[in-house]
């Protein structure tokens, strides 16, 4: 029985990460690699907090944290689309901006509350039917409305990303936007779309920390946890199906050194920290010795498109 | 219609005019948030060059911020040359500085010489073995990078979590989770605030400077960094120059660990690096991969570190808002390249010139 709340509170920890991860894997997808995705959480965190505190509405927190982090994300849209600014420097600059934005704005409101209105619509509820199966239930139906929200959105964009015109565009864009920009698909507005969708979904992924995963609110909310994603989107392989999994694998080993401490064990309870981003080394090793093209990267992730070089 | 066309290679005038419009056009914008902040943001700027310049002591400061900085950045430009995507200083450094703790713990009696002469090699080792997981698997099977650096940097960090908290934790520190401070004899020896790792940056400098313009090898990592076709056809072995590099990059961010061991902190912990990996890539491509150039802009983000941290003290503004402008400066910047590299033409031009 213990094991079943270990695993229902991983996922609840892994939520935040699979918000984060979707947004990435849509970034990537359109071939931009974005390490600013702590930056963005934290913006999201913050600003959903602060909404969420000042008018005590879910709705309006959960808006304004995607906006704050689609706002971010346009940042560095601007810079690598239009202005072809490298995307690494950028985006670990968008991380910087971000951790500072929260830490400046959240200043007044660490220790504050979570509005009664706010814990109360996003309190786990048991959906009907499903939530009576045993185990399962208890694992992924007895949760927060913004969890069941995450479900929704993994079928959402891989039907996007694989099922509709505008996510075919989307993949053709980032693996090949030489082709795509001759065929008529509009780069620069599939790459401003994607990446503002991605700045959204870790906009979010940043407000459930502080709207739902936690009551107070501390001083760094995200703390390191978009690299995390970072490492997810790999692991994942690109797939918002895997990211579904990966997530709560992620989340079950970042809560697991807080659970593993009430037994004795033979090493040491730091060092399992260190699991998720191990296993990211080794399905980056293996998908690059595999060589089967849609398991790997999109082709021209992290390169800017020059439409005069063409 | 609008077309945008590369230009030619910018003067150094005009990239010196338009990065200093870039800088200011930032500053304005930064403005903004300072007064938020609740400052006076002329005073503010004004307080930062006082907090660098000010005194013997903060202009000490300032150099103490910039040697890890421009070891760092010169780290990572090795590897950027040859388009090896290098994030991974954070944790070169880290294991650099686990390195350097791990020859004081097995050998804690060395004279200062020779303790400082071994840490300076197994530092090195230690960050060009970080270094060189990933170029091999880059080298062999084309497995990213970029992102292969930057997972080894959270490897590394929750490595020394667990020294830190476990295995090396200092059992005289009453219960903290802190590793002891290193003894007499393996500290950097110091005088009026500059510390002997100012002489081994200056050594590194002229020596990259050396090896990226008049060696072979840094002209063979250029060649590849150009193109890998080319530098087969010329007949350079690449595997062998991919793993060089990444042995003089990963080598030079592990010094930077027993540099800041050594001579700064007095004792590994996790925040060592305060960041400063990541703040060295972008040290490293705002300098256009060019020596001369990271000297400059190291000691310019030194500027900005040193007085960010004064004037947290001096006008009780937060730390965060010293990162936002830092990072205000630094979108601008990356946006300014556009004007340098680009401009824009009209149909008509083009066709006249056509």
């Amino acid at each position: 029985m213990e094991f079943i709340f270990f695993l229902a509170a991983a996922v609840k920890a892994g939520t935040c990460l699979l918000y984060a991860t979707l947004g990435e894997i849509i970034s990537e997808k359109v071939g931009h690699l974005n390490l600013g995705v702590e930056g963005m959480m934290q913006m999201g965190a913050v600003v959903g907090f602060i909404a969420g505190f000042t008018f005590g509405n879910p709705y309006a927190a959960v808006f304004c944290a995607a906006i704050a982090g689609a706002a971010g994300a346009l940042i560095y849209g601007f810079l690598t689309i239009s202005l072809k600014a490298n995307q690494v420097v950028t985006g670990l600059t968008l991380s910087i901006f971000g951790v500072g934005f929260a830490a400046f704005f959240g200043k007044n409101f660490v220790g504050k509350k979570v509005p009664e209105a706010i814990t109360t619509f996003f309190a786990p509820i048991k959906l009907p039917v499903l939530g009576d199966i045993p185990y399962v239930g208890q694992i992924f139906f007895n949760q927060s409305i913004y969890v069941y929200f995450s479900y929704f959105l993994v079928i959402a964009i891989y039907i996007y990303l694989y099922k509709t015109k505008w996510g075919l565009n989307t993949r053709m864009v980032g693996e090949n936007p030489v082709a795509a920009d001759a065929s008529g698909i509009p780069v620069d507005k599939y790459k401003y779309f994607n990446i503002a969708l991605c700045g959204a979904l870790c906009g979010l992924g940043g407000a459930f920390l502080s709207l739902v995963y936690i009551s107070i609110y501390p001083v760094n909310v995200v703390s390191g946890r978009g690299w995390i994603a970072v490492a997810l989107v790999i692991f994942a392989m690109w797939n918002p199906g895997k990211a579904l999994l990966g997530a709560y694998f992620f989340g079950a080993l970042d809560i697991a050194s807080f659970w593993l401490q009430q037994y004795t064990l033979p090493v040491s309870i730091y060092l399992f920290t260190a699991l998720p981003y191990l296993a990211t080394v080794f399905v980056l090793i293996f998908t690059s010795m595999r060589k089967s093209s849609n398991k790997k990267e999109p082709a021209w992730l992290g390169k800017n498109y020059f439409k005069e070089d063409r | 219609m609008l077309h945008i066309v590369k230009k030619d290679v910018p003067k150094t005038r005009e990239k010196i005019v338009v990065r200093l419009s870039a800088v200011l056009a930032a500053l304005a914008v930064a403005s903004i948030i300072v007064l938020v902040a609740g400052a006076n943001p002329i005073e503010l700027y004004i307080g930062i060059v006082q907090g660098c310049f000010g005194s013997l002591y903060r202009f000490a400061a300032t150099i103490e911020k910039m040697v890890p900085l421009l070891v760092l950045s010169l780290g990572v430009m090795v590897a950027f040359k040859m388009r090896f995507w290098n994030i991974g200083a954070e944790g070169q450094f880290l294991m650099g500085a686990v390195g350097t703790t791990l020859v004081v713990r097995l050998l804690p009696d060395l004279p200062l010489p020779l303790m400082l002469l071994l840490m300076i090699v197994v530092s090195f080792a230690f960050g060009a073995v970080w270094l060189m997981i990933p170029a091999f698997f880059k080298a062999r099977f084309g497995t990213n990078e970029t992102l292969f650096t930057l997972m080894l940097n959270y490897i590394a960090l929750t490595l020394v979590t667990a020294l830190q908290y476990d295995f090396w934790k200092d059992p005289a520190a009453n219960g903290m989770p802190k590793i002891a401070n290193l003894p007499e004899n393996a500290l950097l020896p110091s005088a009026g605030g500059f510390n002997l790792s100012i002489l081994m940056a200056v050594i590194i400098v002229l020596a990259m400077y050396y090896f990226m313009n008049r060696s072979k090898i840094g002209f063979e990592i250029a060649v590849l960094g150009e193109s890998e076709n080319t530098a087969r056809y010329i007949g350079i072995n690449v595997t062998k120059t991919i793993i060089i590099a990444a042995l003089v990059s990963g080598g030079l961010c592990g010094i930077v660990g027993m540099m800041q061991t050594t001579g700064v902190s007095g004792a590994l912990s996790t925040e060592i690096t305060g960041g400063l990996g990541f703040t060295a890539i972008i040290v490293a491509w705002l300098s256009g991969l060019k020596v001369p150039f990271v000297v400059v802009n190291s000691f310019a983000f030194a500027v900005l570190l040193q007085g960010a941290s004064y004037i947290q003290t001096a006008f009780q503004i937060p730390g965060s808002v010293a990162e936002m402008i830092q990072a205000i400066i630094l979108f601008f910047i990356l946006g300014s390249e556009f004007v340098l590299q680009y401009r824009f033409v009209s149909d008509k031009t083009k066709s006249e010139v056509a």
